[in-house]
């Protein structure tokens, strides 16, 4: 019942915040005015794009298996702690 | 359901182990080229950030109004998913950025808030870890805050002035490029089915093991 008379207020106050997102955007100044095409860079200002394509991908594939790890590791430690108190206590055994 | 986790396994694996070689195979985009193929992996760790999210948002919710352990354990395996799929996307994007753009990151609309979402759901895990009791029903209350972030990060970059490509990206790619996309989408989705079934089982063992502890308490 609390939930519902707060309903209202709480439907206000998204209105009220939300309406700040649909804000006008001040026109492009002098940052993009300067912008240049990459393809139009000359050869010596140019970045390789192998090594960054490669860290990415490297960096997802890392990242993956440690997490995988991370957990297989967890539930190991889990299931090892279980087992050594379910021997602990015979009583807890069957639950 | 052994076996099926099994297959579900081996066809993740196969997925992943054959996107390197649809993606290659994929057309170059005509201005980034080569380091656009970085985008394979980097929108689809943001879908799965997202329904990650969705998920840790609406269970918390459940857990606050119900009481349900069981939404709980599955709202935080769901949250920590999305701080690792939130760092993939936090790392791939500003290497891409950094040939496409000239710079590593930008403090744009976009970026920002995507910077914020992971914070929150970061800030989320730190509550669980060290906020003593009670901390389940502070930290569901900050992922449902999170999911309520989600759909401005999505249309931000249709609103505000932002470097950042725009929604309609995906919608309009190439023939090459749509069937490589949606290639890497299934096996991150695929990927992120397995994570949740193991990172819920590691949750319930938990619970179990907490179970034991108050049956051995005289």
């Amino acid at each position: 019942m609390t939930m519902l008379k707060k309903l209202p207020g709480v439907c206000l106050l998204l209105l009220l915040t939300t309406a700040s997102v649909f804000a006008v955007q001040p026109p492009g100044g002098a940052a993009t005015d300067g912008f240049v095409p990459l393809d139009s860079l000359p050869p010596g200002e140019q970045l390789p794009a192998a090594p960054l394509l490669i860290t990415a991908y490297a960096f997802v594939w890392v990242l993956l298996m440690v997490y995988l790890w991370s957990i297989a590791q967890r539930l190991r430690k889990v299931e090892s702690e279980m087992e050594s108190l379910r021997r602990r206590t015979p009583g807890a055994a069957g639950r | 359901m052994k076996k099926l986790f099994v297959l579900f396994f081996g066809v993740t694996a196969l997925m992943f182990a054959g996107a390197p070689f649809v993606i290659a195979d994929a057309p170059y985009e005509s201005t980034m080229l080569l380091v656009q193929k970085i985008f394979y992996f980097h929108v689809p760790a943001w879908f799965v950030m997202f329904t990650a999210i969705f998920i840790s948002g609406i269970w918390s919710g459940r857990f606050l109004f119900t009481g349900d352990r069981r939404a709980d354990r599955v709202a935080v395996a769901a949250a920590e998913i999305a701080v690792i799929f939130g760092l993939m996307g936090l790392v791939t994007g500003p290497l891409w950025g950094r040939k496409a753009w000239g710079v590593w990151w930008q403090w744009d609309a976009r970026l920002t808030m995507a910077l914020l979402l992971e914070a929150i759901f970061l800030g989320y895990l730190l509550v669980r870890k060290y906020g003593g009791p009670g901390s389940e029903k502070l930290s569901a209350a900050m992922a449902v805050f999170g999911m309520l972030n989600v759909p401005f990060v999505y249309i931000s970059v249709n609103i505000w002035r932002t470097i950042h490509p725009k929604t309609s990206v995906v919608p309009t790619l190439g023939p090459g490029m749509f069937g490589a996309f949606w290639f890497s989408v299934m096996a991150f989705m695929l990927l992120f089915a397995l994570l949740m079934h193991l990172r819920v089982r590691l949750e319930q063992q938990r619970a179990a093991l907490d179970d034991l502890y108050l049956a051995e308490e005289p």
